[in-house]
């Protein structure tokens, strides 16, 4: 049983709130998460972003709950992120009962790292290095911006003494964090890990920098809840995100030794590289991360009932992704048995979170057995026609689901997950 | 003592401090607060920086007690 590994814990931080409950309710409304950037965003052609709402509502951000203000000083705004949704997880998986923290692990990700926290400092620095060199630097600088003091912190907090790093993969570092974490514990590194990514890179720096790629969208500053619309017609770039999505993998062993509740299984992964361009995805690689998926868990095509798709708004990625989709699934595409939705509709881009974030959208999916639509579609692209992107909260029966996490640098990650009854 | 300039070292002192149930005053040891290493060094930036002045790195290692620190910035000023 060793060989069979299962989700025992979810957590989540988003543009739609913190909580999964609190995220599923959001998605099940409708509602988007995207919102309108300040005045210093004024002079950078993309002005909107997923931001997580901060507060002292439900659902709302507030640091105060996961860190004391000494915590707070030495950790990147991504570092907090992480150990909310670890705390999440954590609880729900009562993680806190284990006696033997060494069987523990963390795999947490990040595609950038403290990018705010290094703008900052570098700012401050550039003022006063003639006078005071380093100085006045904070010792905390280099620890809160570095990509593994997100598994590093979250193993301090909750006390896992088993493998701790974060593999980044740009877009994809969260579902690549999620495989590896599967490989700890299927080779016996570890029992139990958690997993996922956590990123927060939205600062005038950052903006402006994947708005110099032609990345992000530009229409939209005026109407940002319909700015991110994967497979809509008038889709014109991704909009940036923040948060953090966070798993508990564990042996199926371990979980039923101490009675778990299970929220699934997964099944297998593909991972795979374009090796083409840094940025322009081929297709034909992201078709073979999912072919690899199903083949590994042994399965067909059309045993899969849902793919969460990577498609990011952007016109050149969302109709290649659907053409990989139509490679691997054939006519299996338009059967009603099968639906593609893109839950970025809803969060925008949480970069190297975002594989973990729409693994545990998937993974309510298939516990629910229902679909979370895409939404802001009005006019479909044609690549789309007579297939089920979701345009309603709908239920479905289905077994398996994919999640596609793709990334600069041509690196393609497809995760499987089955329901676990 | 320069009562000012102890409450505004102790000021600081209790942004940093991780223990509760302290008492501040002259003799109150920094170790006593539960400050690490890196705590310290961003505790004397913040000291240098509300009083104008520059501590040593040598000069910073010698600090024991919060008296220490106040006789040090009044001999600096």
């Amino acid at each position: 049983m060793k060989d069979r590994v299962v989700i025992t814990g979810l957590g989540i931080v988003s543009p739609l709130g913190v909580g999964v409950d609190h995220n599923w309710n959001r998605i099940k409304s409708k509602k988007s998460g995207i919102s309108k950037l300040g005045d210093e965003y004024d002079k950078i052609p993309s002005q909107i972003a997923g931001l997580v709402p901060r507060g002292t509502n439900a659902g709302e951000f507030n640091i105060d709950d996961f860190m004391s203000k000494s915590e707070q000083r030495r950790n990147g705004k991504f570092i907090s992120y992480a150990v909310a949704a670890a705390a999440e997880a954590n609880k729900m998986a009562k993680l806190g009962d284990i006696e033997d923290r060494t069987r523990i692990g963390v795999c947490v990700a990040s595609g950038i790292g403290g990018l705010p926290e290094i703008c900052e400092t570098c700012n401050a620095f550039e003022k006063q290095k003639e006078e005071f060199g380093s100085r006045k630097i904070s010792p905390f600088f280099i620890p809160s911006v570095l990509t593994n003091l997100a598994p590093g912190y979250v193993a301090i907090k909750f006390e896992c003494k088993g493998p701790n790093y974060g593999a980044s993969s740009a877009c994809a570092s969260a579902s690549n964090a999620i495989a590896d974490a599967a490989m700890l514990i299927k080779s016996g590194h570890a029992d139990i890990m958690i997993a996922g990514g956590a990123e927060a890179s939205i600062c005038p720096l950052g903006v402006a920098g994947f708005a110099a790629l032609r990345a992000l969208s530009t229409n939209y500053n005026n109407n940002p809840e319909v700015a991110s619309r994967p497979f809509d017609n008038d889709h014109d770039g991704f909009v940036i995100a923040e948060g953090a999505g966070i798993l508990v993998l564990e042996s199926l062993e371990s979980a039923i030794s101490r009675n778990a509740i299970i929220y699934g299984e997964l099944a297998s992964y593909g991972m795979t590289c374009d090796a083409s361009h840094i940025t322009t995805p081929s297709g034909e690689q992201s078709a073979r991360a999912m072919s690899f998926a199903i083949k590994e868990a042994g399965l067909n095509p059309s045993d899969i009932g849902y793919v969460n798709a990577h498609a990011t708004s952007t016109p050149v990625g969302d109709k290649c992704e659907i053409d990989a989709i139509k490679s691997v699934f054939g006519e299996h595409v338009y059967s009603d048995k099968f639906a593609v939705s893109s839950t970025k509709s809803y969060t925008g881009h949480l970069l190297g979170a975002a594989g973990g974030v729409e693994a545990i959208y998937t993974l309510m999916a298939l516990r629910n057995q229902t679909l979370p639509p895409t939404i802001n579609v009005n006019n479909p692209i044609p690549e789309i026609a007579n297939i089920n992107f979701v345009p309603e909260f709908q239920s479905h029966t289905f077994d398996y689901a994919i999640s596609n996490s793709f990334g600069f640098g041509g690196t393609n990650t497809s995760l499987l997950f089955k329901k676990y009854d | 003592m320069n009562q000012s300039i102890k409450e505004r070292v102790i000021k600081i002192l209790k942004n940093f401090s991780k223990k509760e149930d302290v008492a501040f005053d002259d003799g109150t040891e920094l170790k006593d607060l539960g400050l690490d290493s890196l705590d310290t060094v961003e505790m004397v930036m913040e000291v240098e920086s509300e009083f104008s002045i520059q501590i040593s790195d040598d000069a910073a290692a010698e600090f024991k007690t919060i008296g220490e620190i106040v006789n040090f910035i009044t001999n600096a000023k």
